[in-house]
């Protein structure tokens, strides 16, 4: 079956690292959204700061399927001389090798099918610039001109993205467009142009916005009013920081005093990080840490503090592939249950799962006020594809009508009118308790935060029925957390459908895709999108409702599963895994595949059983 | 257990600038062994406290854990109390004093906990020049697991259990010293007259006070044999300065001895006025400090007092510039930049 390539391929580009190819290349992907055509940005990076292999996958396609293709790529930009033969290999049948032909290269291996484009990239460089630094950087710019002829991208759409990235920096513009040129007429006046994949202008990005999902939990911080931030420098979380401190730096200082109303302290290591964060939400001002897998192990303790002594706090994982250190710049959904119930004793904490840099942005606000709500730590999930990746997705909005919720604290008119006040008093049954910042009132509220066991009263007491007491509250209050947290977001066929699906976060990026898929022969498609745990009723009815359910996961022991089974005491057979932990993005391909085999198999395990 | 002490006040209590009593000051009874060193250092933190005429609601207690970390609940019954974590106390202080700047935050730390679990923290606490009383009630053992040997024990101390200290002991104050603390000092809780004064001079310090506090364990290293103990600490004490305390709006009338006398002004224009017993000690200089504190070692002797201060230096604050208000009070009108502006950044991502 052959499909047209138009609006429709996969474009991978091979540089090294350190050489400025990241921001040619996004200008590239940016061209094809100003293009009307849906258009996904894969980085794939190494754990290295200069000369390594990297590579920057580009998924072109106007039915909007936007995950990871997979395979190999229908046009490869081999800039990268180390990784070269090995791009060979990636490259698909009557697909595009585009290469620096300045000198010759060893070819021997790639497909007869294989068109080769040489383009004297260095060459042409040498010609034009003086600068050993410029010829460096602008062999990017020209094979992004080159392309441009190549996929037939209108020119104009390329100046003015320059124009745009330059705004400010103006003698830096005509250098760029001249670069462009350079490579666009190269291709024009030696290749036949445009090639089979070609981009053609359509509308379909209506106000959709290209952007990474850190970003989006840092404007996520912003706006929930954070202001203190503890942190500890780890990939991928990095850039959550840097971003919020960037926009803190523009949106933040006080217009009379030129003071800031945030402060950023980079901590000595991750328990630090998250003591900051915690010490500032105990004195009631909104604070956060960003970290990955190896930050999460060294916060646990603190988690454990949070959710004994009640303090609120938002902490970010951006999840990476572990255990351990792991594969760090690789992607994976795998400290669900780590951070579910992080620390010793019995503690559970609310997850939220962001599955796009708008959900990021959104379930970010929605964190605070849950944090400040609930009295805890409020972890958010995002993962490294989601948060160090471009993804197309609906604008970030705020509602200039909402207001932060603080949650039960009691102020100095609260408290005079009070005639005993005691901490952990359940005065509303719903386990939340009002809590007093220091400084309030001259004699009333205050009390001994601890993570030692107390009575209702705040003082310290071992006595078997104060415990169990306080342990019950808290269980109370994770069921009051189950019906404020973000519902999970299920599409279901009236019928029940031939296949269930559960997922969170960044599978969803291929879910569309895997419906088509199965629709094409013609299965029904059911789906339960997890926003949040505590998981709320809906998610118990949507399994109960159903034979059978495939849980999609990005980590090899299957936990979010495991987390289902065991929250719901549900029957281990109604929920099959799949999944994918390889440390790249899933593809809609895997899931397909893997669900159709365990769809085989089924039936015969069952006849074993009987 | 914690007991609520009486509620009686004797009629004729001195009443302080804003109305209270000393008594508002104390917390509840303590459970520490009775004659616990920590104790001295409780009822010092209430004279301090009392006499500078501080509101109780202002000030927060921070601790970690340990002996010492408990004592907080002991003073200060009217405050916010932080009993969080072992070793980390000096970064949940952190977040504390960066949310709300307008507080006094005195913190209460041990041996194991600072000088052991929590010896990063409290280097990076230094360095990032809180403005905070920073107290370690330093007994050399650890009191809740019964007696081990801490890292603030010298060379060849005995615990009770007749366990020897291989190695080296951290030294805190010159640690202290090193770091860029503003204000250090060693003092010794028997010594409640010195140990009031020198408290009521770091509260006042605007910047990071550190205070080493000698503080004998009754129950595991108060034998003849310990370096800890209270006999010995009294017997190698030795000060070089007598300090005393002048608030801002009181007169210089003390009744230590005459003589040789430095006076050292401070932020809110209170003054230390150091009586030296040694004439070439002086307070400002940190090499001199260290100096000192190893000269006094090497004769077997304790050298307390206010050991370096440094009046004029930058607070964390002054140097991240943050707002006036501080940041928990700051509301979402302030805070959040509104749809508007979102806009102009959706802008940037297309």
């Amino acid at each position: 079956m052959t499909q047209s390539k138009t609006n429709n391929f996969v474009i991978r580009f091979a540089n090294t690292n350190g050489t400025g190819s990241a921001s040619a290349n996004h200008m590239f992907a940016k061209a094809i959204m100003r293009m009307g055509v849906p258009v996904s940005a894969k980085n794939i990076f190494p754990s290295n700061i200069q000369g390594s292999p990297t590579w920057y996958e580009v998924r072109i396609n106007e039915q909007g399927f936007l995950g990871r293709r997979g395979g190999a790529a229908d046009i490869m930009v081999a800039m990268n001389s180390q990784s070269f033969q090995r791009d060979l290999e990636d490259v698909a049948e009557n697909g595009y090798l585009l290469y620096d032909n300045s000198k010759s290269q060893d070819l021997t291996a790639v497909p007869s099918s294989v068109k080769k484009l040489g383009i004297p990239i260095a060459q042409i460089c040498e010609k034009e610039y003086q600068d050993q630094r410029l010829r460096q950087l602008f062999k990017n710019v020209i094979y992004v001109g080159a392309l441009a002829a190549l996929l037939d991208i209108e020119f104009d759409v390329l100046r003015s993205l320059v124009s745009d990235q330059f705004k400010g920096k103006e003698k830096l513009i005509t250098p760029n467009i001249f670069a462009l040129e350079l490579g666009y007429q190269y291709a024009h006046s030696h290749f036949d142009c445009p090639l089979e994949p070609r981009i053609e202008r359509r509308d379909l990005i209506g106000e959709q916005i290209l952007v990474d999902g850190n970003t989006g939990c840092a404007l996520g911080a912003v706006y929930a009013g954070a202001t203190v931030v503890g942190w500890y420098p780890i990939t991928p979380s990095t850039s959550v920081i840097e971003k919020f401190s960037n926009y803190c730096e523009r949106l933040r200082i006080d217009p009379a005093t030129g003071k800031k109303n945030f402060a950023i302290v980079q901590a000595e290591d991750e328990l630090a990080a998250i003591g900051i964060a915690i010490g500032a939400g105990w004195n009631g001002a909104r604070s956060f840490t960003a970290t990955s897998g190896p930050g999460i192990s060294l916060m646990s303790e603190f988690l454990g503090l949070s959710y004994f002594a009640e303090v609120p706090v938002v902490l970010m994982n951006i999840q990476r592939t572990g255990p351990s250190t792991g594969m760090p710049t690789r992607t994976q959904q795998s400290d669900i249950l780590a951070c579910a119930y992080a620390s010793h004793g019995d503690t559970k904490h609310v997850l939220l799962f962001p599955k796009c840099p708008r959900e990021c942005f959104e379930l970010t606000t929605i964190a605070f006020d849950l944090a400040d709500r609930l009295q805890t730590a409020v972890i958010l999930m995002s993962d490294l594809d989601l948060g160090m990746n471009d993804h197309l997705c609906q604008p970030f909005r705020w509602d200039d009508e909402r207001r932060y919720d603080l949650g039960k604290v009691l102020n100095e008119q609260e408290l005079e009118a009070l005639e005993q006040y005691g901490r952990y008093q359940d005065v509303d049954k719903d386990g939340i308790c009002p809590r007093t910042l220091a400084g309030t009132h001259p004699s009333k509220g205050a009390f001994f935060t601890r993570g030692t066991s107390r009575n209702r009263n705040a003082v310290y007491s071992e006595r078997s029925d104060d415990y169990v007491d306080n342990m019950q509250r808290l269980e109370k209050k994770f069921a009051t957390a189950a019906a404020l947290v973000p519902e999970a977001v299920i599409q279901q066929t009236r019928q029940a459908a031939d296949i269930s699906l559960i997922y969170y976060g960044t599978s969803a990026q291929v879910i569309d895709e895997v419906i088509a898929g199965f629709e094409q022969q013609g299965l029904t498609v059911d789906t339960m999108r997890i926003r949040a745990f505590p998981f709320g009723p809906e998610v118990r009815k949507f399994v109960q409702k159903r034979k059978n359910c495939y849980v999609i996961e990005q980590n090899r022991d299957a936990q979010m599963r495991s987390l289902l089974v065991n929250e719901l005491n549900l029957s281990p057979q109604v929920l099959t895994s799949i999944l994918n932990y390889d440390g790249l993005s899933i593809t809609a391909e895997m899931v397909i595949t893997k669900i159709a085999n365990e769809r085989k198999i089924a039936p015969i395990r069952q006849g074993v059983q009987r | 257990m914690s007991y609520a002490k009486s509620t009686f006040r004797h009629p004729n209590l001195k009443v302080n600038d804003i109305g209270l009593t000393y008594r508002d000051y104390e917390g509840v009874v303590s459970t520490l062994c009775a004659g616990c060193g920590h104790d001295s250092i409780s009822a010092a933190i209430v004279h301090a406290c009392a006499e500078l005429s501080l509101p109780p609601h202002k000030i927060a207690k921070m601790s970690g854990i340990g002996c010492s970390s408990k004592a907080p609940n002991y003073f200060l019954g009217r405050s916010h109390g932080f009993n969080s974590v072992h070793g980390r106390m000096p970064s949940v202080t952190t977040g504390a004093n960066i949310a709300n700047k307008d507080l006094t935050y005195l913190a209460m730390s041990g041996d194991g906990d600072t000088a052991s679990i929590g010896l990063g923290q409290f280097a990076h606490v230094i360095r990032r020049r809180l403005n905070m009383v920073y107290m370690v009630a330093n007994n050399g053992v650890y009191g809740l697991t019964k007696g081990q040997l801490a890292a603030t024990s010298d060379k060849g101390a005995r615990n009770k259990a007749g366990d020897i200290s291989p190695f080296n002991e951290i030294d805190l104050c010159v640690m202290a010293l090193q770091l860029g603390a503003s204000f250090v000092a060693r003092c010794f809780s028997g010594d409640r007259q010195q140990l009031v004064s020198i408290l009521k001079a770091a509260i006042s310090h605007e910047g990071f006070a550190f205070i080493d506090i000698i503080s004998p364990c009754v129950t595991f290293n108060n034998q003849a044999n310990s370096k800890r103990s209270y006999d010995y600490v009294q017997q190698h004490i030795s000060t070089a300065a007598i300090s005393d305390f002048v608030p801002v709006k009181d007169e210089i009338s003390c009744d230590l001895p005459a003589g040789n006398y430095d006076d050292i002004c401070l932020h809110d224009g209170s003054l230390i006025r150091l009586y030296k017993s040694d004439e070439n000690f002086k307070c400002d200089d940190k090499l001199h400090a260290i100096n000192m504190i190893e000269k006094h070692k090497v004769k077997n002797q304790i050298l307390t007092g206010l050991l370096y201060v440094n009046p004029a230096i930058d607070t964390y604050h002054e140097v991240n510039q943050t707002s006036d208000t501080p940041l928990n009070q700051l509301r979402e009108d302030v805070l959040c930049p509104g749809q508007r502006v979102l806009s102009s950044i959706n802008e940037s991502f297309r």
